[in-house]
């Protein structure tokens, strides 16, 4: 038997038109508590991303009045070599930068974490670089690793390992700067250790009782109790690498020696392109070269792309959590 | 009562949209205007952005302050550490500086041809200026197109450096004027230590480190950017002649070897450079590094030649480029920012005395000549050039230094032999600057 609701047209009474007004009014209120940060956001995201999308189909010198030309910014793209390039820079750091700043964070938190004295410190210590400005740190790894007479060029060759040039040599750099920025992730390292110590104690010691050890403890209970923070790192990893910016400019530029340049002076991309992630190209294009229609059309596609990643994850992130609650798909 | 909203919200984002395109639009709707010059007792204020800090910044602060004589009443606000990017903000919010100073001279092109500064032939009409107390390639990047729309603050040159002691010890008397003898030189002086690791570089050749920048070195390869149709034109034998000699040099030391020397080299305008340090015996660079070897290595003992050529008729070029000045469109007081302008770039006094501060080169021919300018025998090889009509100015176009990156980019791959159609790449370099040009519409 299969029960069934069928719809009745009540005639509305006065306690009916009451309720009525009353959801009204309370509608209104909700919306007017909502205001201010619904026109903060309408300003301050709204706006600019409305304005980003019609100005990538212009072509625009930030001065004179943008001059619609339809879709030839989107189509100067896959004619543009250094887009490519920029394009397969940030994905190096999507993937290398992603997967290693989890990876480290989680490392580092599950480390400390276990410590039984001097955890203040120790997490103290860990977060601290994160504090530091990114012009600041990227300098300070540009002088540990600078060759011949930095410090960690002459620890290596005591061992007899000659090191590589790192941020002067194409094929380094990104790992130049994959290693600045996993210094620099006590953020994300603090936000893992909340979580990993927000796990209950009475899982630790049931599986211990059945004789699991510290490994398939990590695996079995740590990770999957952690999984959602771990979700949320790895989505914010991936937008921090989509925007790399400051660290690869910096980088490129003390490799080429033009560290204490300003402007146009600087060479951006230093050494043959490979720190120009997507960014600094956009940046290029936009206050170099004065083509911020271009420009525009770059922050567009870039984008979309976050907003696909971020969607993406946030429903895988989702499905995981629901399946840790039991839900349907348990 | 759901459609409301909705509508509500499609107006919205339309009035957000049509308002963004007209955020931009109606900013350059300011009239620039003909301002009229200051009565001499007026009492004015003008704001001045340039790039220049500390000392620098002190001594441009005097030469401002010399306005003064002219018109008692003037204030001047002298703000230093002010790049372009900050330039087009001001002139996008409305509220530029009277007078800007750029370092970016490579965007004088998007200056003039965008209207970000004003056009100034109506005041050097208007005043009867004679332009010709400018040297030609100075002349040649303030303007772009024939439109005016900044004036030199002083220039700089660039010439050959070279280690006196370091060359005589290989038995050098005399600096190369030529490119095979300054690749001869550089080998001569090149010091190697027992496992093949370089001690002292002759002259380093490793494009975009320190002033290694390919308009630096055109010149003296007779290379030009453009050909007689406008069209960018760097595959030519020139260019190829240019990189050759580069390549040849990055061979001799062998890559990889010259990196890793070059890779722990000190920044240009730290007291670590390479040549402060004695670790290069030859080097291209600005007449500004007399002062730098003066206050930072008093020890070297260096001299300054015009830099090589490859061919012997050239010998006497350089490359020269400089501040410029501009008034800023939607400037307050355009007519009084004209004055300090033309204060500041014919006022010999002036020039010489700021050029004197900062260890530039005067821009006009009459302070060249003043006896006023301390010229020690260093700095008269770059006022000699300065003199030259063989000088050659920053190329310019309405893209920034989109050109300069592009063939910067391949000379690096060239060096770093990743390419081996050298005229094939040059083509694809005049390829990819005429589509960005043409992609500015300009």
């Amino acid at each position: 038997m299969t029960a069934t609701l069928d719809r009745v047209d009540v005639p509305r009474t006065a306690p009916a038109r009451g309720r009525s007004r009353a959801r009204a009014r309370h509608r209104l209120t909700v919306l007017a508590f909502l205001a201010p940060a619904a026109i903060g956001f309408a300003l301050f995201f709204g706006y600019p991303l409305i304005a980003t999308v019609v100005f990538s189909f212009t072509r625009y010198d930030l001065i004179n009045p943008p001059e619609w030309i339809g879709l030839e910014n989107y189509a100067y793209m896959f004619g543009d070599k250094l887009f490519l390039t920029a394009v397969t820079n940030t994905l190096w750091f999507v993937v290398v930068l992603t997967f290693a700043r989890v990876v480290f964070a989680l490392g580092v938190a599950s480390v400390i974490a276990r410590l039984k004295s001097g955890v203040g410190l120790v997490r103290t210590l860990c977060y601290l670089p994160s504090l530091a400005p990114p012009v600041a740190a990227t300098l300070v790894f540009f002088l540990v690793m600078r060759p011949n007479d930095g410090p960690l060029d002459v620890v290596l060759g005591w061992f007899g390992i000659q090191s590589p040039l790192w941020f002067a040599d194409p094929a380094w750099s990104k790992a130049g700067i994959t290693a600045v920025m996993l210094w620099v992730s006590g953020d994300l390292m603090i936000i893992i250790l909340a979580a990993v110590l927000d796990v209950p104690q009475e899982q630790y010691e049931a599986a211990e009782l059945d004789g699991a050890g510290p490994l398939r403890r990590w695996w079995h209970i740590t990770l999957p109790s952690i999984s959602p923070v771990l979700m949320f790192g790895v989505v914010n990893s991936i937008i921090l690498a989509l925007q790399l910016f400051t660290q690869a400019v910096v980088a490129g530029s003390a490799a080429s020696g033009a560290a204490d340049l300003t402007g146009n002076t600087k060479y951006l991309g230093f050494p043959e392109n490979s720190t120009l992630t997507f960014p600094v190209w956009l940046y290029t294009q936009g206050f170099r070269y004065f083509d911020m229609g271009y420009a525009a059309a770059m922050a567009t596609v870039l984008f979309v792309i976050s907003f696909i990643a971020t969607a993406f994850l946030v429903q895988r992130m989702r499905r995981a959590s629901h399946q840790e609650e039991g839900g349907p798909g348990a | 009562m759901r459609k409301v909203p909705r509508a509500v919200l499609l107006c919205v984002a339309a009035a957000v949209s049509l308002s963004a395109c007209a955020a931009g639009a109606g900013k350059s709707d300011q009239p620039g205007g003909l301002g009229a010059a200051p009565g001499k007792d007026d009492k004015f204020t003008l704001t001045v952005w340039s790039n220049y800090s500390a000392r620098e910044q002190e001594e441009v602060t005097k030469a401002l302050e010399t306005f003064k004589k002219k018109y008692p009443n003037a204030e001047i606000k002298h703000e230093g550490s002010q790049d372009d990017d900050k330039i087009t903000a001001s002139i996008r919010g409305g509220n530029p500086p009277d007078v800007a100073m750029s370092f970016t001279t490579d965007n004088i092109g998007q200056f003039c041809s965008s209207g970000s500064f004003q056009d100034l032939k109506p005041y050097i009409d208007r005043d009867k200026v004679d332009l010709n107390q400018i040297t030609d390639a100075v002349r040649s990047y303030t303007e772009y197109k024939g439109n005016r729309c900044a004036m030199p603050l002083l220039s700089d040159i660039y010439g050959l450096y070279y280690n006196k002691e370091l060359l005589a010890a290989a038995g050098i008397t005399t600096p190369p004027k030529t490119t095979a003898e300054l690749l001869d030189f550089a080998k001569r002086t090149t010091k190697k230590a027992a496992d093949g690791s370089i001690e002292v570089a002759g002259f380093l050749p490793n494009m975009l480190f320190y002033a290694n920048r390919p308009p630096i070195w055109a010149p003296n390869f007779g290379a030009k950017w453009e050909g007689p149709d406008g069209k960018s034109s760097l595959a030519t034998p020139e260019w190829a002649e240019m990189l050759k000699f580069q390549k040849e040099l990055v061979d001799f030391y062998g890559f990889d070897n010259l990196e890793r020397f070059r890779a722990g080299l000190g920044q240009e305008y730290s007291t670590d450079h390479a040549f402060h340090q004695q670790k290069i015996a030859m080097m291209i660079d600005g007449e500004y590094r007399t002062a730098f070897l003066k206050d930072q290595a008093p020890n070297v003992k260096f001299g300054t030649a015009p830099f090589p050529t490859v061919r012997p008729d050239l010998y006497g070029t350089g490359f020269t480029t400089g501040t410029i000045m501009g008034v800023p469109k939607g400037a307050k007081n355009p007519g009084a920012a004209w004055e300090l302008i033309k204060h500041l770039s014919f006022d010999t006094p002036t020039v010489v005395s700021l050029a004197n501060g900062i260890k530039n080169i005067p821009s006009t021919k009459a302070a060249l000549a003043d006896p006023g300018l301390e010229v020690d025998e260093n700095f008269k090889t770059f006022i000699d050039l300065a003199k030259s009509t063989k000088l050659q100015g920053n190329p310019v176009t309405p893209i920034g230094d989109a050109h300069i990156k592009l063939i910067g980019d391949f000379a690096t791959s060239w060096q770093s032999g990743k390419v081996s159609d050298l005229m094939g790449g040059l083509k694809e370099v005049d390829k990819q600057i005429d589509d960005q040009i043409a992609k500015s519409g300009k």
